[in-house]
């Protein structure tokens, strides 16, 4: 059996794995000059399955705990787990949060001392989720680029559009994320905007949230001093655009976080468009021999190697999966 | 018989309006819309431009909704910046309606209420129908009438506060100071007794956002809100009884066969 897969962001990549290592012949479409740099690329890289509840549905906690037993099996995951704070006055914002999550246990000073020795005397109290992991999306999709094309027989067609591959395949799996709207109408964008910082001020062994009525923010640690700060969730379809209020917002944020961030270097700044169905769920739709994965929209490292396995297992086997499969 | 709830002119059923902002998805905002039976919607426009057509994904969703949109120039700090979000409300919805709000700073989202009635004069004289986004202040709302408004929207307490009705005292001087205005009740309310309460006062309407939207269950508390909005107009329409400090037995006492 043959598969043609479009788009090498962060779904392309896992459904690649997942059907090269059940002996499926892949190739690799991907309109950009190498993987992962659409959407993928500016990636937290939390693995928050419980964090996520906040606001999204329990399938995302279903997807994300299969998704994170991915990730440890097969790449390097910093298995720290969530801390997740709030300056005192918005306190009803972290018992809300408390109250819309599990998995996690309430931590006083002296634990976040423990856990974060740069934040004591800064929080009072935090939530700790225990069980949650993070990883650096751009190592992660280089490695699993890297052993799809030379571990596992996987082609890469770079700087190439789907219609440009003309070889007879068995199936398409279509992972183009937003571009897929063409075929998809009901995809719709919910832009981003991040930044990375550098400073070696502060330490941080895991990702921390911190909420905010207005301007809710994560920062995740990553080697060499950098840290990525995100994200604006914003219903805007023009992906190039930053703007000056979102990078305040997000600095302000981190600045609030801890003083260190306002002398950081500013590495680097980003935007890209999530594609999202109306219930903020992903989904696996069929039309005539094209499986599309689509619509993981903040889900992505979170959702995507779920939705790929269930991909990967209709395609060999027919196994259908409600729980995906729902037209809407 | 109660009266129609008309704004502007036009007439609806539902007292309840509720804001499009900070759902989960657009799906659970759709849901909450429905279980709310509100004909009348909120939109932000400022948060989402940045360009001349860079919402409409968003908009459009609103648009299938099937339900009168009320934009809003939430965010906005002076009169400019109200004024241009007016016009481009009126450019990509099609309605002459602009929730105006004029906001003093970004922590206490209060309205700066002398550039909210330079630019509720503005924008009437420009063939908008202005709803104001202000305080309980007598004066201010004078002003606002002065300057073309022919409905208020007092808050109840900060903007996401859920605190519910702050000042009732001051709502209830201002609903007798105005009794032919219609007058709804916008911002801090958090849980549906808060809308009872000020239906009973006597007010029009009400609109919500994040009480509903940052619910643990949107859908649920949507409901819970149209139920007390209809529940306190009752009240108020049925003139409620005058509290006493004494007991009032509900039937006779006297000549009672076992005491």
């Amino acid at each position: 059996m043959k598969v043609r897969v479009l788009g090498a962001g962060i779904a392309g990549l896992t459904t690649a794995f997942e059907l090269a290592k059940r002996g499926i012949e892949v190739e690799v479409a991907e309109r950009r000059a190498g993987p992962a740099l659409g959407c993928s690329h500016y990636a937290g890289g939390m693995l928050a399955p419980w964090c996520e509840l906040e606001s999204a549905e329990p399938l995302i906690e279903t997807l994300g705990i299969e998704s994170m037993q991915f990730w440890r099996d097969n790449f390097d995951v910093v298995e720290h787990g969530t801390l997740v704070v709030a300056q005192p006055r918005d306190t009803p914002d972290l018992k809300r949060f408390s109250r819309r999550t599990h998995q996690f246990e309430w931590v006083d000073e002296q634990k976040i001392m423990q856990l974060e020795p740069d934040l004591s005397q800064r929080f009072n109290t935090a939530l700790f989720f225990a069980g949650e992991a993070h990883l650096d999306p751009r190592l992660v999709t280089a490695q699993l680029a890297h052993r799809l094309a030379h571990e596992m027989n996987v082609t890469f067609h770079f700087n190439t559009d789907a219609e440009a591959l003309k070889g007879a395949v068995d199936w398409m799996v279509d992972c183009r994320g937003l571009a897929a709207r063409d075929a998809l109408l009901d995809l719709r964008p919910v832009k981003g905007e991040m930044l990375l910082l550098r400073t070696a001020e502060i330490a941080l062994k895991r990702p921390v949230r911190m909420l905010h009525p207005r301007i809710p923010v994560y920062i995740v640690p990553r080697a060499d001093h950098i840290f990525m700060v995100g994200a604006t969730m914003i219903e805007n379809s023009q992906a190039s655009r930053i703007s000056a209020r979102g990078v305040t917002e997000l600095i302000n944020a981190a600045y609030a976080l801890h003083p260190a961030f306002g002398e950081a270097e500013i590495v680097e700044l980003g935007a890209d468009l999530r594609p999202a169905f109306a219930d903020h769920l992903p989904r696996l739709r069929l039309r005539g021999k094209t499986l599309f994965l689509n619509g993981l929209y903040r889900h992505g490292y979170l959702g995507a190697p779920a939705l790929a396995r269930r991909a990967a297992e209709f395609i060999q086997n027919g196994t259908v999966f409600p729980e995906v499969m729902r037209e809407n | 018989m109660d009266k129609a709830f008309t704004l502007y002119g036009k007439t609806f059923q539902s007292r309840l309006m509720l804001g499009t902002a900070q759902y989960p998805s657009p799906d659970v905002l759709a849901r909450s819309i429905r279980a709310s039976k509100c004909e009348i919607v909120t939109v932000s426009l400022r948060r989402e431009a940045g360009g001349s057509r860079a919402g409409e994904d968003f908009w459009q969703l609103i648009k299938q909704q099937n339900v009168a949109v009320l934009p809003n120039t939430a965010g906005c700090h002076s009169v400019k910046e109200a004024v241009n979000t007016a016009q481009m409300a009126r450019e990509v919805f099609g309605t002459n309606w602009i929730k105006l709000e004029v906001i003093s700073d970004d922590d206490t989202l209060q309205p700066d209420v002398f550039a909210l009635v330079e630019a509720a004069g503005i924008l009437a004289r420009d063939g908008f129908e202005v709803f104001p986004y202000t305080t309980e202040d007598l004066s201010v709302a004078e002003k606002l009438l002065q300057a073309g408004c022919a409905l208020l929207m007092p808050w109840g307490a900060p903007i996401g506060s859920g605190r519910g009705l702050n000042n009732p005292y001051g709502l209830r001087t201002m609903r007798a100071r105005f009794p032919d205005v219609p007058m709804i009740i916008d911002a801090g309310l958090g849980a549906p007794s808060h809308a009872a309460l000020a239906m009973e006062l006597g007010y029009d309407g009400i609109l919500l956002n994040t009480a509903v939207a940052k619910a643990g269950d949107p859908v649920l508390m949507a409901h819970g809100f149209a139920l007390a909005i209809e529940a306190g107009r009752a009240g108020y329409l049925a003139d409620p009884i005058e509290p006493r400090d004494m007991a009032v037995p509900s039937t006779p006492v006297f000549g009672r066969a076992f005491t």
